[in-house]
């Protein structure tokens, strides 16, 4: 049960942007500027960066709605989602992504735990500036909204075949104040 | 020197704020709004001393002294009595209340499950509301994001911590939307 009174309709960090929208709205800009751009690195690697990073927070509602959102992206791929989340060294991805995903790896234990080392080594294997900016930024995000969904111990579903309609939803509208404010997607045999 | 070549000289997060604005300007406004909007049952100095004890609590000595010296402005203290709470706020004069909410943003450092519901009936048997509780998990969590873009890209901050005690004022008077990353 969460630790406040918060819309029992609603899953996730969508109640709780419900119950403060005025938060929800920079917060919605915030995830649509890191994952809705295909711009250097593209909305599905960005999409696994956040899944990973929700994965090592322990944080079921999150890295199952970014994990499936990232499905939508690759072609319903979810095996590839699954193993990038547990284990992206033995991954079939690019040998630069698994650079980046190290370094959101540290940022996610904390800042300080990033090494000029890792820096390196995304650099050598082609990492710009901005792809390193945008992978900081978006693993210590998602130790943001991770710590939000789980410190208020917001509803989670445990049915798993939810997800993947929300995933499309984000798919095709983006983030924003829609994902609380509009119906909720139902399983077509509920 | 940061990790990535941000393109201005600013210390701490203005300078990936500057470097990417489109994302300095959603984090500014949800800084605004957490810690700097009057609509709030809990004061601005509470609020920032939320965010410095989680920025202390994550070593993140740009954060810690900037939000630190926003609190010490708006408590109209001395540093001594903003370093007592991020060392032991148990031990200060601080309300039980402001305490209880203490614990609840050390625990959302640790971690979102950290956070027990003794703790929050706990706050709230001391008169905590609903919001009071949804902001201090919000703004533990969001110093968790700061603190890391911050520190994970090893931007570099000024050393005399006087520097931050100077600016909080203006800080304070402008607040943190529309900031001039530059002034």
């Amino acid at each position: 049960m969460p630790h406040i009174n918060v819309d029992e309709n609603l899953p996730g960090i969508r109640a709780l942007m419900a119950f403060s929208p005025e938060t929800a709205t920079p917060m919605g800009e915030l995830a649509n500027a890191l994952l809705r751009t295909n711009e250097v690195l593209s909305m599905a690697e960005r999409e696994l960066i956040a899944a990973h990073v929700s994965y090592l927070n322990d944080c079921f509602y999150c890295q199952q709605s970014h994990g499936a959102i990232a499905v939508c992206y690759l072609d319903g791929n979810n095996d590839l989602v699954e193993q990038v989340k547990r284990d992206y060294v033995n991954a079939d991805i690019p040998d630069k992504l698994k650079a980046l995903l190290a370094i959101a790896g540290s940022v996610q234990k904390g800042g300080k735990y990033v090494t000029p080392e890792q820096i390196e080594v995304a650099r050598k294997l082609g990492a710009t500036d901005k792809e390193i900016h945008d992978t900081v930024l978006i693993a210590a995000a998602f130790c943001m909204f991770n710590r939000y969904v789980d410190g208020l111990a917001a509803n989670t579903p445990t049915d798993l075949a939810s997800y993947p309609l929300r995933a499309k939803q984000i798919a095709e509208k983006g983030y924003g104040n829609h994902i609380f404010s509009s119906k909720q997607p139902v399983p077509e045999n509920a | 020197m940061a990790y990535i070549d941000l393109q201005n000289d600013l210390p701490g997060i203005r300078g990936p704020m500057a470097y990417s604005p489109e994302t300095g300007k959603a984090l500014n406004e949800l800084a605004e709004i957490l810690l700097h909007d009057e609509n709030n049952t809990l004061t601005r100095g509470e609020r920032e001393l939320i965010g410095a004890f989680v920025s202390s609590e994550n070593d993140c000595f740009f954060c810690q002294n900037v939000h630190g010296a926003m609190a010490q402005y708006y408590f109209q203290s001395d540093m001594q009595f903003i370093d007592d709470i991020k060392k032991d706020y148990h031990s200060t004069p601080i309300s039980d209340k402001l305490k209880s909410l203490l614990t609840i943003a050390g625990s959302v450092q640790k971690g979102g499950k950290y956070v027990t519901t003794e703790q929050v009936d706990y706050a709230k048997s001391l008169g905590a509301t609903d919001k009071e509780v949804h902001d201090t998990v919000l703004i533990a969590a969001a110093f968790c994001m700061f603190n890391r873009y911050v520190d994970g890209l090893n931007t570099w901050a000024p050393q005399d911590r006087q520097v931050y005690v100077e600016r909080a004022k203006m800080r304070a008077e402008d607040g943190y939307a529309n900031m001039n990353l530059n002034k």
